[in-house]
């Protein structure tokens, strides 16, 4: 029989929003911590690469209200989530404009600031590297000459004695033999710039050290425990004593995963025990100083079968991760073993290099590189349908990977609804059915991009959750997944209230704290819904287990015939029976002998996927199972082109994902909307530009645009496709990420489309549209650009 | 130099002692404890900070408190002394905010927009929230929210 699910799968107000629109949320910085806050200030370097000769503090120190001053000599060790390359304060040399040299706490942030120019810093420069082709060049300056002294997880291929901090190759098959038997080649070569996560709330931590000695954090985070395990290993100190508390986030897309500026705070309130010490990334700083989206040159190179059917793929990633490869490195291990795409290929063939700049330092963004391989790949595969004669959506159906095919890792894909997605999307937005505008000088074209994203997690991630009753029948879900406004809260209040036979006005659900929530490794990967939501539904199962054998032994009903419903519990052979939760879940069930049963009612449980291997063959990428599952969708777009000016406007967006369940489906279509707006700024305007000394030129929104509400478009088509993860909390995975990453390929491939002109590089500008669209060099029907 | 300014804050006279450099973002949030309105920019790019000085919105990370001796301000937490408002009910009821870090900016220049002109259409209502910046939303559900108060003041109207 079907399970009639109540609760899940039904649309419902977020758990969150009341606390949102009233402004009763209080983010990090709303918090009050009293007269004995002391505030920090960074000084950054104004070099990309420069070795530190000296640092004089002597005169900071001597201003009124300074409380301390922090540099590298104080903090000489390393840290990094899975490379351990990057300095608290660097001690010998910086390697991007802004790296923090020194901190300052001072009794208000403008003493604090005054102070930060009162040091005196002596640097030489040395040569600076912003391009990846640049950094693996022969020859090029070494940014980490120390590379190999490194400590670095074991499933990373750091390579000392060059710029190329992690290297993941894949090699399926036979590549060259693929290649003979092509009919046809098409390649292409692609540049993605950095572009920054831009949270409306910047970084932020208050740190303090009690004056027992333990050290709490409120931080704005994605990450609470892996930031405990980074600070308690780092300080020599035990878990217990170290408490991350994540109070409500303003925004995060992976800019707040792992740990950065937080370990400055600390560093500060270490020095002023018994104050809490507060450091808030100014609008620069967020740019300079959190982390940007990782910047990509590759080559994408496609055989084709005379039928369609791709043969052999050859995909080169040269990544530019910025200063610091401490968590981009999986960005380019993730990508590495994923840059296909969704299609299944038997001849398979990618580099992925972790290249070193002297960029900001780069990690997880939204999409977690997915987004920048995959404009490569969905930009050479509509150049292919054309050269081929192919509907550059038919190209797409003839090679989606379908449950079972071996994907790049040659492990056989989960269940997935890519042509379902393609086939919706493409019936949504109209393809193939021409559309004229009113104006004559603009055209309207449409694009089409095929995605896939897996979680790239380590093996052995895991995720728990407590669920505690009270006396009224309502409930606490503790859970260290964090609410990043994707709706986690509301899921997970879900999948608890559903297995519980609760309404969700029962449901709390609290966020993070150390001290109090059980363990998640990170809120990263758009993994939540799955590792987290097993959690909670197993924790639920547990809770359930302990009422059914509370009643079971206080009525003698054996517990086979007890169901939960309506807050209480029922049962299959009495209609009359009901207690509600209420009667008995704190103070147990009285029986005829005035005796009591039951007691207060707790459910723990825990998830970890126990079938995944990340330690693969480093040759050829095989031999392991470094993905859990992988979610699909496509995504197009119909654009308005002004043929003079090159000016676009986005009409209508169609996107559907595979998401197997969704929880909450409005809240799923939200995501769709929202990362489709995000992907649409970094397929039009967004760029991190800097001069050729690596300063940013563009550091403010005024510069950075983003998109407003202006400028989406107004007719904007989200769709759930649900075919069922088999080890997902009600069949569910995650989408969230995916959302962005069709937006840069679809775009492009519209204006290719409509105009003939390939744009390779993103954003695809109306600038660039403009000066290009006459130029032959860029005609769309060249096999190489 | 510290001086004594006086303004209405919410409805409740208050006297404050600032800086003649100090912002009023930051004497409301760090002396006046109205936390509603959010640091994100400071060079008012953002919307996040944004209050009512007498009805109209002001991006308050680049006023100077000084400027706002004798007048009347209101933050988020003064609009809602008698509960929600109708803008209010509409956002929870479309779940118009992901992170909302942005919704007491939001809030605000939709709270000016609909005193002004109670039903604007949607291209007057995007063109009156443009100057608030939110990462998560994609705004829709920001503008079916308001779209819905618009409509519901037009059929008001009407009556």
């Amino acid at each position: 029989m079907k399970e009639v699910l109540k609760v899940v799968g039904h649309d419902a107000v977020r758990l969150d929003i009341l606390e949102k629109v009233t402004g009763a949320a209080e983010y990090t910085d709303d918090i009050a911590f009293g007269p004995n806050l002391l505030h920090m200030a960074i000084l950054g370097s104004p070099y990309a690469h420069a070795e530190i000769i000296s640092i004089d503090t002597s005169e900071a120190k001597k201003l009124p209200g300074v409380r301390a001053v922090i540099t590298g000599e104080d903090y000489p060790e390393k840290f990094g989530l899975y490379l351990k390359d990057k300095s608290i304060f660097p001690v010998d040399r910086v390697r991007q404009v802004g790296e923090q040299v020194a901190g300052v706490v001072a009794t208000s942030y403008e003493i604090a600031r005054n102070a930060i120019k009162l040091i005196k810093v002596e640097y030489k420069e040395l040569p600076v590297i912003l391009d990846p082709y640049d950094s693996v060049a022969e020859g090029a300056v070494l940014i980490h000459p120390e590379l190999g002294n490194y400590v670095i997880e074991p499933w990373l291929e750091a390579q000392p004695g060059t710029n190329i901090g992690h290297l993941r190759r894949i090699r399926k098959g036979d590549i060259d033999k693929g290649f003979a038997e092509a009919d046809e080649i098409v390649e292409g070569e692609y540049h993605i710039p950095h572009v920054a996560h831009t949270c409306i709330e910047t970084h932020i931590s208050v740190s303090k050290f009690s004056l027992d000695g333990r050290l709490t954090m409120w931080n704005s985070t994605q990450s609470p425990h892996t930031q405990r395990n980074i600070m308690a290993t780092a300080l020599g100190m035990a878990h217990k004593d170290v408490r991350v508390v994540a109070p409500p986030i303003g925004g995060g897309f992976g800019g707040k995963a792992g740990i950065s500026m937080e370990v400055m705070a600390a560093a500060g309130a270490k020095s002023c025990p018994g104050h809490p010490v507060k450091l808030r990334w100014t609008r620069e700083e967020e740019f300079y100083n959190s982390s940007q989206r990782t910047g990509l040159r590759n080559k994408v190179k496609i055989g084709f079968k005379k039928n369609g059917k791709i043969i052999a793929f050859k995909h080169e990633m040269f990544w530019d991760v910025g200063a610091s490869a401490e968590y981009g490195s999986n960005v380019v291990n993730a990508t590495g073993f994923s840059a296909t795409g969704p299609y299944y290929i038997p001849n398979v063939y990618i580099d992925s290099k972790a290249c070193y700049t002297n960029n900001p330092t780069c990690s997880a963004y939204r999409g977690f590189g997915y987004s920048e391989f995959s404009f490569g790949i969905e930009s050479t595969m509509d150049k292919a349908a054309k050269i081929m004669g192919f509907d550059s959506v038919e190209l797409r159906r003839i090679n989606a990977i379908k449950e079972g095919e071996g994907v790049a890792y040659d492990v056989p894909m989960n269940p997935n609804g890519m042509i379902e997605c393609i086939d919706k999307v493409a019936k949504e937005i109209g393809w193939g059915i021409e559309e004229k505008s009113d104006d004559p000088n603009k055209i309207i074209a449409k694009g089409f991009a095929s995605v896939w994203k897996a979680p790239a997690m380590p093996a052995n991630e895991s995720s728990s959750a407590f669920i505690k009753f009270s006396e009224d029948g309502s409930i606490n879900v503790m859970v260290s997944g964090m609410e990043l406004g994707q709706g986690l809260l509301t899921v997970m209040g879900k999948i608890a209230a559903e297995v519980l036979g609760l309404t969700l006005d029962k449901v709390r659900v609290e966020l993070p704290d150390t001290d109090r929530n059980p363990y998640e490794w990170q809120t990263v990967a758009s993994h939540v819904t799955w590792s987290c939501g097993n959690a909670v539904k197993r924790a639920a199962i547990d809770a359930k287990n302990k009422i059914l054998d509370t009643v079971q032994r206080a009525h003698y009903i054996d517990k086979s015939q007890l169901y939960l419903e309506d807050n209480g519990v029922k049962c299959t052979t009495q209609d009359s029976f009901y207690i509600p939760f209420s009667d008995f879940v704190i103070t147990g069930i009285q029986t005829e002998h005035n005796n009591w049963v039951g007691g207060p009612i707790l459910g723990s449980g825990m998830f970890m996927p126990e079938y995944t291997n990340a330690m693969v063959n480093p040759e050829t990428g095989l031999g392991g199972h470094p993905m859990v599952h992988y979610t699909v969708g496509a995504g197009a777009v119909t654009v308005e082109i002004d043929k003079e000016t090159g000016r676009m406007k986005v009409l209508k967006m169609a996107e559907a994902f595979d998401l197997g369940k969704a929880i909450n489906p409005d809240l799923s279509k939200d995501q769709i909307n929202g990362g489709f707006v995000q992907g649409l700024g970094t397929a039009l305007w967004e760029e991190c530009i800097f001069d050729e000394k690596g300063k940013m030129l563009n550091d403010g929104f005024t510069d950075y645009k983003i998109p407003t509400i202006v400028d989406v478009p107004r007719d904007m088509k989200p769709i759930l496709v649900e075919v069922p993860q088999p080890d997902g909390p009600y069949g569910a995975r995650g989408h969230s990420e995916h959302t962005m990453i069709p937006v840069m390929p679809a775009i492009a491939n519209a204006v290719a489309n409509g105009l003939g002109v390939r744009i390779t590089d993103v954003p695809v500008t109306s600038e660039k549209v403009a000066m290009r669209m006459n130029d032959p060099k860029y005609k769309e029907d060249k096999k190489q650009l | 130099m510290n001086h004594i300014l006086k303004f209405n804050l919410n409805g409740e006279a208050v006297e404050v002692a600032v800086k003649s450099n100090e912002k009023l973002l930051d004497v409301l949030r760090d002396k006046l404890g109205a936390v509603s309105a959010k640091f994100g920019c400071g060079v008012a790019e953002c919307g996040a900070c944004t209050v009512l000085i007498d009805g109209l919105s002001v991006r308050s990370c680049i006023t100077f408190a000084v400027e706002v001796e004798g007048k009347s301000i209101v933050t988020l937490e003064g609009l809602q002394a008698d509960g929600p408002t109708k803008i209010q009910k509409a956002f929870i009821k479309h779940n118009a905010f992901q992170c909302g870090f942005c919704a007491p900016g939001f809030i605000m220049s939709a709270t000016e927009l609909i005193e002004k002109n109670p039903s604007p259409d949607e291209e007057e209502m995007r063109h009156a929230l443009s100057g608030n910046l939110c990462r998560c939303t994609g705004y829709q559900n920001i503008v079916n929210a308001m779209n819905e108060v618009a409509e519901d003041n037009r059929k008001e109207a009407g009556k």
